[in-house]
Formats: structure tokens, sequence, C-alpha cells
């Protein structure tokens, strides 16, 4: 890796839940470009650690710096991280009661300042990006699975952001919708983004992710190239979890 | 019993002389009560205590007593006070008619703002994080998700409230006013036939009750599109 300093880093980051300690001590480190798959068994963290990057949970100690801001109450700082960071959600979110091509625009007119027509121009490329330019006057309500993933990928890419975070995109997919909405992810790789993704999908982790962290009781247990955290998982545990989800 | 249907048709149009000021009172006091509603709503979710509890005990009194005592209240209780036949507002709580919108409106207040506050719980939290996650403010996201999807969910109640407001005028005749209910008493009194005239008054409230529900279903059908739309 380069000199270059890191977009994201997490130091010993702990997170509670009232008596429940949700993460313990995470540290990770991404470099630009860098894209690194999250994965380990339900409720060990993995959503509460992305959202901590964007501060929709806050973290209750260590430390998390976003593209040189560091997390804290400062409204100024969460702002400002929350430009530099799109998110992706499992259950897709997206606003419900405006057009595909609004829930695009709203946050480019009302975050970014950005005019009608050009948030509408904007909208349209991101749209043709994500291969459905045809369905900006549709309401969500109206598209598949597949096409709404889609269409929240494209509205957090509007915004422009230096990485991307992505929660489960594909688990509320019908199965033969998920490969449309991988190949997006993939293409956004291909072109350089920066993301971390929480996913099962370990075929997708291997071609694209150039670390794969794995996660359990709200530690990273461990974090590795694909190659070998594949072929030589370091921890039981991570044997443990390859073995019961390569199986079937 | 001898039923004089030529009675109850021939009083509709004498009953509607009272019509206007039946619609009078609906439409000033369901306005007010709405305009109660959204800050007695904006006071109860604004997680302030010196903001809640006021929007919490008004809403209990409004909801735990009787309009007409409330009506009562008002118009008989205030005037004892000194003060208040002093004060800036005496010409309009002199008046039965402003008393009666007084009432309607306080009572409309507090129960239409449980049913937006039902409606701003109903909305979906996805939206609103991914709202948070673009960037977008509180306020922002409140103004241009929130409100929008919780005026739909609240709309089905809503139309139930204006209904049960419209019934609620009625009370109005209790204090001397000539609302459609007080003109129909009138006319009781002078051809002792409660049954032909009151059945005559029921129609009309049937009927406007009738508009109101169409008219609300209209509204509720247009802003539900986006639900209801198929591919
Ligand atoms: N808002 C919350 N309140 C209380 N507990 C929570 C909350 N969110 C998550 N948790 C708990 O924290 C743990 C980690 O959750 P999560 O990060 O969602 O796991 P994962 O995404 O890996 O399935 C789980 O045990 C979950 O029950
Ligand atoms: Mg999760």
């Amino acid at each position: 890796m380069s000199e270059e300093k890191p977009i994201i880093v997490l130091e010993n980051v702990c997170k509670y839940f009232g008596n429940f300690k949700a993460l313990t001590d995470v540290n990770l480190t991404v470099q630009k470009g860098a894209r690194i798959v999250v994965c380990g068994p339900s409720g060990s963290g993995k959503s509460t650690m992305i959202r901590c990057i964007n501060r929709l949970e806050e973290h209750d100690s260590g430390r998390i710096i976003v593209a040189g801001n560091e997390l804290t109450d400062a409204v100024k700082n969460i702002d400002a991280v929350r430009r530099e960071v799109g998110m992706v959600f499992q259950s897709f979110n997206l606003f419900p009661h405006l057009k595909v091509v609004d829930n695009l625009t709203l946050a480019l007119k009302l975050v970014r300042k950005v005019g009608k027509p050009e948030a509408r121009e904007i909208a349209t490329r991101y749209l043709e990006r994500v291969h459905i330019p045809d369905q900006a006057d549709k309401y969500p309500s109206q598209l598949s699975g597949g096409q709404q993933q889609r269409v929240a990928i494209a509205r957090a890419l509007c915004m422009n952001p230096e990485v991307m975070l992505f929660d489960e995109p594909t688990s509320a997919l019908d199965p033969e919708m998920i490969s449309e909405v991988l190949d997006v992810m993939t293409e956004l790789a291909e072109e350089g983004m920066t993301m971390i993704c929480v996913t099962h999908e370990m075929g997708f982790a291997r071609s694209v992710a150039d670390q794969i962290a794995f996660m359990d009781a709200g530690e990273i247990v461990e974090i590795a190239p694909p190659s070998e955290f594949f072929q030589n998982p370091r921890s039981e545990r991570t044997k443990l979890f390859l073995s019961q989800i390569l199986s079937h | 019993m001898i039923f004089e249907f030529g009675l109850i048709f021939g009083s509709i149009p004498k009953m509607l002389t009272g019509l206007g000021l039946t619609l009078q009172l609906l439409l000033l006091s369901s306005f007010i009560g709405l305009v109660l509603a959204v800050i007695t709503l904006l006071m109860r979710i604004s997680g302030r205590w010196f903001l809640v509890a006021p929007a919490v005990v008004y809403i209990y009194i409004f909801r735990g007593t009787p309009i007409l005592v409330q009506i009562f209240v008002i118009y008989y209780g205030l005037p004892q006070f000194e003060f208040i036949r002093e004060g800036v507002f005496w010409p309009f709580l002199r008046e039965p008619f402003w008393c009666c919108i007084l009432a309607l409106s306080l009572n409309a207040g507090a129960y239409v703002s449980e049913i937006l506050r039902g409606g701003v719980l109903g909305v979906d939290k996805g939206a609103q994080e991914a709202a948070s996650a673009l960037g977008i403010s509180k306020t922002q996201s409140f103004i241009y998700i929130t409100t929008p999807i919780a005026i739909r969910l609240s709309l089905p109640a809503y139309s139930n409230d204006i209904i049960s407001m419209t019934k609620a005028t009625a009370l109005a005749s209790t204090v001397t006013l000539l609302d459609m209910t007080g003109v129909a008493r009138t006319i009781v009194a002078q051809t002792f036939a409660p049954y032909e005239i009151f059945i005559s008054a029921a129609i009309i409230y049937m009927v406007i009750a009738w508009m109101v529900q169409k008219g609300f279903g209209m509204l509720e059908r247009r802003m539900s599109r986006y639900i209801k739309a198929t591919r």
C-alpha cells in the first residue's frame, strides 16, 4: 500500500447497546480504493460497525476518522463525513412517496444546493450507470427488488462519495435479482470506488475484495486477502463459519 | 303513530337555513383545530419536557371530557371571571358562536394531534436513516419525508374525526345558536312533530358525512398512488 493517508481509520472502537457490548476494540484501516468485504454470523456487529462509520450509530469509545474528520458530537464533522460516505441498506430504504428521479435529486437539492435541471441531469447519468434510465418516472413500489436496490445505489452515488458502505445489499432480494446488483457493485469496484461491503456472497468476495474481514461477537477476528482467507483461515471461528457458509 | 313524509321533506328547506352556521362551525373549527394539532404535535415530539408536558396535559384534558361540558364551561364558566370580562377576548367570549368555535377547535386540536402523531410514528425508520446517510438534516427530513408520508397515514383517521366534528357541531344548539339542530328544535317547538323534523335533520347530517367521506376517500386514493401503483 502507498504512503497515502487512509480514508477510514477505526481505532479500538467499542459500542454498547445498554449493557450489551456490540463492538469490542474494533480496529480497521481502509486505504483509498480498497475493497473490503465484511462477513460473520448474524448479530456479530457487522451492521453496527459500518453504521458507526457514518454515525448512524454513535460509538462509545475509541476513534473513528473518515477522510480526516474525526467523528465526535460536532455536527460539522458528521456532515463532512456524510458528504464523503454513501450507504446502501439491506431493505433499500427508498423514499416511497417520491418518484425514482426525485429519490435521486432530493439530497442533491437539499444538501448540495444543486439547481433542478442540473440535479435531474446528474440523476439521469447515475440511473444509466446502474442500467435503469427508463425507470426515472416510476415510484419505487413499481420496481422489482433488484431495480430498487440499484436505485438506492444510484441515489448514494449521486452525492459523489469517496467511500460506499453496503450493508447486506442482496440479502433481501429474490435469487434471480442478486446478480444484477452484484454486477453494478463489481463495476463500481472496477472503477476504483473505495467500498466496505457486508455480504455473504462469497463468490463476489473472492473476485472483488482485496481484504475479507470476519467478525464474531463484536470483534474483527481475522482480516486477510481472499486467497489466504479461504485457504488458510487462522482462527477456528473463521473455519467453522466458512464450513457452514460454503457447505450449501 | 302517523308518519308524515311530506313534513320530513317539506321541512328540509327550512332546515337548510341552519346549514350555513353548521358549516361555518365545522370548517372554522376544523381549520383552527388543525393548526392547534400541528403545534401540539411538534411540542409532543420535541423531546423537551417543558414543551411535551403542556401538550400532554392539554390532550389529556380535552380527550377526557365531553365536548358539551367544555362548551358549558367556556360559555357559562369563563364570564364568572372578572379578568375575562375585562380582557381583550371578551367581545369574542361573550358570543356563543365563538365559545363553540373555541371548544370545538380545542377538541379537534387534541384529537387530531394524536392522529398525526400516530402517522409520524408510522413512518418507516429506514427512509429517515437513508436521508441522514445522505446528509439531509433532521428538519429537512421531517419536512420532505416524514410529513408527506405521515399525512397519508393519518388521512383515514382524520376523515373520521371530521365526521365526528360534523355531528359535534349540533351541540351548538344548546347555547342558543341556530345551527341545523337549533333550527330543528325551533321548528319542533312550533309544529310538535319531533320525529319528522329530527329525521329530516338527520338526513342532512348524513349527506354531509357522506360528502366528507367521499372527499377524503378521493384524496386518500390520490395520495396513495405510490403504493397501489402496479407494475
Ligand atoms: N438498536 C439496537 N438496540 C439494541 N441492540 C442492538 C441494536 N442494534 C443492534 N443490536 C444488537 O447488537 C448486535 C449486533 O447487531 P448487528 O450489528 O445488527 O449484527 P449483524 O449486522 O452482524 O447481524 C446484535 O446482538 C443486535 O441484537
Ligand atoms: Mg446486519
